[in-house]
């Protein structure tokens, strides 16, 4: 049996640069300049391991890291730290959700200790939905926290190597820390303060919700940029697949926070093949979104199209040639040591 | 009291003149009176300060006040509670994503701050509460930290 420290770091293949804090690989191929792909895998309504595996290996080769959601519109399904400690046994890069509706700071603290432990890398401060969206609206909400002092503790934790109480740590975990934002609702002026007021906090990586307005976009990474803000992280944009126009609708009527623009849904409305449409739509928005500036990489979400994450990144050509991690060939290259 | 809640944000200059008129008497006060009677005056000084807030912010006396950072808008009255919102979740037409007949409490805060002569203070991080000071007085708290 392998010990503990036999894990595999899921950054081994890619060289550490200066100001690393993790050993991750979604660090390292952001701060090597690459425009990077991260993805989100829907955690299982099972206890089984395989099934985690088999949702992420569809991605293999076209992401670089993998984001765990955290009872996701707030409903229940496996954890976030279970999700993430069984793909790094197998060498993938996960990024940890951690929603404030759920847990206080005492619980929180102690599972980004554990994650840490279990090999993950990257962890990403939501303030989550409210209870009232998902299945268990009678549950108490916690928020103890909110996603921007989230980032304060785990900086804290890292950085100062201590509990938020002070009490010292005996290793700190070597977290990369993202948060989000959404530059595509009220208030759309201040969501560039926003945004500096997540790096202050901590935040090195964001990761938008779904765009589909490019002008709005436009507007606010030109801010960000002017402020400075992209010096000192890297911004990933929030791009869907959407399956018709119907879903678009749903989204836009049921989901809080997503915009979608009129034009967007009434050219999936005149398409014949809706659902090939929406994918043409994603990879337009990738292609044109890589060419804005300040942007470090797209962050795919694709609820139950992950089958065509792969084909969305490989047409839209954001990766450039470049070929991310993929699971077989760590398991090729071992072989071959 | 909602519609007194918007008024006030709306109003949230005049609001911060007065604040930055009145803070300092009260405090001024209220250490004088905890010099001469101790504790023994600090609950109905709390509840005043409950009435007072109430009518004007629908203050929910959460003991770490920061009304005059967040344009005016009293942050605990956000479902979520956020204290560097708004969420992510907010409606296009400024509404809460949980009480859609609410106006966001964040959007109204931004707004607020625009107005204010110090409202640049929205930009700065606030850390979440300390539970143990709910219920308890802001005003005594700032009267004798100081
Ligand atoms: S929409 Fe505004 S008031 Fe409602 S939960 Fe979000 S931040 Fe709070």
């Amino acid at each position: 049996m392998n010990k503990v420290q036999d894990i595999v770091h899921p950054g081994d293949s890619v060289r550490i640069l200066p100001g690393h804090v993790s050993h991750g690989r979604f660090e390292r191929v952001l701060r090597a300049g690459h425009f990077a792909v991260t993805t989100e895998i829907a955690p299982p309504d099972s206890c089984d391991p395989e099934e985690v595996l088999k949702r992420a290996r569809v991605f293999d080769g076209y992401v670089d890291a993998i984001n765990a959601t955290d009872g996701s519109g707030a409903h229940c399904h496996m954890s976030s730290l279970a999700v993430c400690a069984i793909l790094t046994r197998f060498g993938y890069s996960p990024i940890i959700q951690i929603s404030c509706r759920d847990r206080n700071r005492i619980a929180i603290q102690g599972d980004l200790l554990g994650a840490a432990a279990l090999g993950v890398c990257n962890a990403l401060s939501l303030t989550g939905d409210d209870v009232t969206a998902g299945d268990h609206p009678d549950a108490k909400p916690v928020f103890d926290l909110d996603s921007v002092s989230l980032l304060q503790t785990l900086k804290i934790l890292r950085d100062e190597k201590r509990f938020l109480s002070g009490r010292p740590l005996e290793s700190a975990p070597d977290l990369f820390l993202g948060s989000t934002i959404n530059p595509f609702v009220p208030p759309v002026r201040n969501r560039v303060d926003q945004l500096a007021k997540k790096i202050e906090a901590g935040a090195q990586y964001i990761q938008s919700q779904y765009c589909f307005d490019i002008e709005m976009l436009k507007s606010f990474m030109k801010r960000a940029v002017d402020d400075g803000l992209t010096q000192n992280c890297f911004i990933l944009i929030g791009v869907g697949v959407l399956a018709s126009a119907r879903t678009a609708r749903w989204l836009r009527e049921n989901v809080p926070g997503v915009h979608i623009p009129d034009i967007i849904i009434s050219r999936l409305e005149g398409a014949e093949d809706q659902k090939t449409e929406g994918r043409n739509i994603c990879v337009e928005l990738m292609q044109q979104i890589k060419e804005i500036v300040g942007v470090s990489g797209i962050h795919v979400m694709a609820y139950r199209q992950e089958k065509y994450v792969a084909e969305v990144v490989r047409k839209s050509g954001v990766l450039a040639g470049r070929q991310p991690w993929a699971f077989n060939r760590l398991e090729n290259d071992l072989r071959n040591k | 009291m909602y519609q007194v809640r918007l008024w006030t944000n709306r109003h949230a200059r005049a609001m911060e003149r007065l604040y930055n008129i009145f803070n300092p008497i009260i405090l001024r006060l209220l250490r004088g009176t905890s010099k001469i009677f101790g504790h023994s005056l600090d609950k109905p000084v709390t509840l005043i300060e409950k009435a007072t807030k109430s009518l004007f912010f629908d203050c929910q006396m959460c003991g770490n006040c920061v009304l005059s950072k967040t344009g005016m808008s009293c942050p605990m009255n956000c479902p979520k509670t956020i204290r560097n919102g708004p969420c992510g979740g907010v409606r296009a037409n400024g509404m809460c994503e949980v009480k859609p007949k609410m106006r966001c409490v964040w959007v109204d805060a931004w707004e607020g701050s625009a107005k204010m002569k110090y409202g640049d203070e929205i930009k700065q991080v606030q850390f979440s509460v300390d539970h143990r000071q709910s219920g308890l007085s802001s005003w005594l708290k700032a009267a004798r930290d100081e």
